[in-house]
């Protein structure tokens, strides 16, 4: 394990000490704004104590996770395509921005954006958890990939902001919620979800719900709904003609 | 070289801003220290703050801090002052030869009250005689720029990246309570220093990070009122718009937040009936003040301070709170650098305005 001092540091120093260091595993203290920390990094394991900046794990690649003991800023995980990022607090705007691949697993709550656009691939299936609730336009122009958001302070009301899925023409957005969103768009299904439809996210939030020792959430007894793309007002015919 | 306003300019820019609920003061290094950790949010075309309750000792006189060209432009501007207000002190504003701030003009401060005798003439209020003094003095002496008029306060800005122009003016030796801070990321001109932010107009001070597409539509508004938009950057309208909603029409900043950054119509639909009727008046009647486009915003004003988002939230801002202390800022890293342990930390929704006032103000 190395360790990093990143006081005082600019974050183009930082990233380079990341890059050429030859231990796998390196732990960063005092971040304060550094952007771009684990930028397209692969087969690394970053552990961050501070506030990283903006873009962290932008591009990431297979075989890294990126821990953040505190809350991280906007653009976490911008187009990444594999690996793992896990925050132990909220995240700014537009976490998993055009994501492609790996996890984002954020303990409280999501700023607005989450999600935004995040797409999916044959075996590149992008998944973020969100623990509590997120603001609005979370999966907004959703093309693949998963969100789950938790509402684990809740008390069952919807998890998340205004126009949540507007534009989703892929992917699914669950919710763990009593109600729906008010203002959903007619372009997207809304249903409770089947027993089959959370057996295939069980691992997850199971797993999910152990790493942030969260111990209120029960898949077979909460209600969850489950959002995706209308079978019958499809967006796809908006974008193509045929 | 071109200035602003003959070309068009949108930019990227941080903000931070620091308040203390019980008025106590504090230097201008903590703001400094702020925006430093944002510094690759600017490009190094422009820096500022703005300091409230920094001249306590003239705090009944209206203080104009000024740029000038050259002296030409200083000797008119000083005859027009003479001949408009009474000149209770003026002087060079201290600042600091460093490397990073070259070309600065004539840098003067005046406190000022207005000639009796033309305030009566003009039968305006104090206020509304110093603004028109200030808005005629930018437009028709070349080579003037009155960066801030309002009492017990004052702004300081600059080329240069916003931690450099701290230490230019030498912010250390001002104490408020409450500072705003910019630095700026202008991306099509030189910048120059009146286009720097804080734009001001009387007490209020807005500092800006983002483009305001509506611009042309807002400007054209607000000259219906007598603003003359001078320095032609977009954020310069969004001051004269807050100084003509709460000052001239007495609307409180909540109503003005719901002009300048209205909710969507199909959000106004889901409000509850006296809300949306009080909504939907404002949104009807003001359609040319809305905003549309990025923008965070925070609005410094006497005894107070407002953040405030786009409706879309299309630009971040984080808000933390400790005991009396209130701090803003673009970046969540700019105010955990001041405190690292806040009582409440708050992700302000879009279009809806978090103000703070002193305790003693409330």
């Amino acid at each position: 394990m190395k360790y990093i001092d990143a006081k005082d540091l600019h974050y183009k120093e930082l990233n380079k000490l990341i890059r050429y260091e030859e231990d796998t595993h390196v732990t960063l203290t005092n971040v304060m704004g550094q952007r771009f920390i684990g930028c397209a990094l692969e087969g690394k394991n970053i552990d961050i104590t501070g506030i990283p900046g903006n873009a962290l794990g932008a591009c990431l690649n297979g075989g890294s996770i990126i821990t953040v003991h505190n809350n991280c800023q906007d653009a976490t995980g911008d187009t990444m395509d594999d690996g793992e990022i896990i925050v132990h607090g909220n995240s700014g705007d537009t976490a998993g921005y055009a994501m492609r691949g790996g996890k984002i697993l954020i303990k409280e709550s999501g700023g607005y954006r989450m999600g935004l656009h995040m797409k999916a691939y044959n075996e590149r299936q992008p998944l973020m958890i969100v623990g509590n609730r997120v603001g609005s336009f979370c999966g907004e122009y959703l093309a693949g990939g998963t969100i789950i958001v938790l509402g684990y302070r809740e008390n069952g009301n919807c998890p998340v902001g205004n126009f949540c899925g507007t534009g989703m023409y892929g992917g699914r957005i669950f919710l763990r919620s009593n109600e729906l969103p008010k203002d959903l768009s007619p372009y997207i299904d809304a249903s409770v979800a089947t027993i089959e439809e959370l057996e295939s996210i069980r691992e997850e939030v199971t797993s999910f719900c152990s790493l942030f020792d969260i111990t209120n959430i029960d898949l077979d007894k909460d209600n969850f709904y489950i959002l995706s793309q209308s079978k019958v007002n499809e967006y796809k015919k908006k974008y193509t003609t045929v | 070289m071109k200035r602003e306003g003959e070309v068009r300019i949108p930019s990227g820019c941080a903000i931070s801003g620091i308040f203390s609920k019980k008025r106590r003061l504090f230097s201008g290094e903590m703001a400094i220290d702020s925006i430093r950790v944002m510094h690759d949010r600017s490009n190094g075309l422009g820096g500022g703050f703005a300091g409230y309750g920094i001249y306590p000792e003239y705090q009944e006189y209206f203080a104009l801090h000024v740029l000038y060209d050259d002296r030409k432009a200083k000797v008119e501007t000083e005859e027009f002052l003479e001949e408009h207000f009474d000149v209770i002190n003026l002087s060079k504003i201290p600042t600091r030869k460093i490397h990073a701030i070259k070309d600065e003009p004539l840098i003067w401060r005046y406190f000022v009250e207005p000639l009796r005798t033309r305030l009566m003439e003009s039968q305006l209020e104090e206020y509304e005689y110093t603004a028109r003094c200030v808005m005629k003095v930018n437009l028709h002496i070349k080579g003037a720029c009155i960066i801030s008029s309002g009492k017990n306060m004052g702004v300081f800005k600059a080329m240069g990246y916003p931690e450099d122009v701290g230490e230019f003016y030498r912010l250390e030796d001002y104490k408020g309570y409450c500072w705003t801070a910019h630095g700026r990321y202008p991306t099509n001109t030189p910048g120059w220093w009146g286009g720097a932010h804080p734009f001001s107009l009387l007490d209020v001070s807005v500092v800006h990070n983002g483009e305001i597409s509506s611009y042309d539509a807002n400007r054209r508004f607000m000259e219906m009122f007598g603003y003359k938009c001078t320095l032609q950057t977009d954020t310069e309208v969004i001051a004269y718009m807050i100084d003509y909603f709460h000052r001239k029409q007495g609307l409180p900043l909540d109503k003005v937040a719901s002009i300048l950054a209205a909710p969507l119509w199909s959000t106004i639909d889901r409000m509850e009936e006296k809300q949306k009727r009080e909504i939907t008046y404002l949104r009807k009647n003001f359609s040319s003040a809305l905003i549309t486009g990025p923008f965070s915003i925070l609005v410094g004003f006497e005894g107070g301070l407002m953040a405030l988002n786009d409706r879309l939230k299309l630009r971040s801002l984080v808000v933390g709170e400790k005991d009396d202390m209130v701090y803003m800022g673009s970046e969540e890293s700019a105010i955990r650098i001041l405190e690292n342990d806040f009582d409440k930390l708050t992700y302000p929704k879009g279009g809806v305005p978090y103000i703070v006032k002193l305790e003693d103000q409330q």
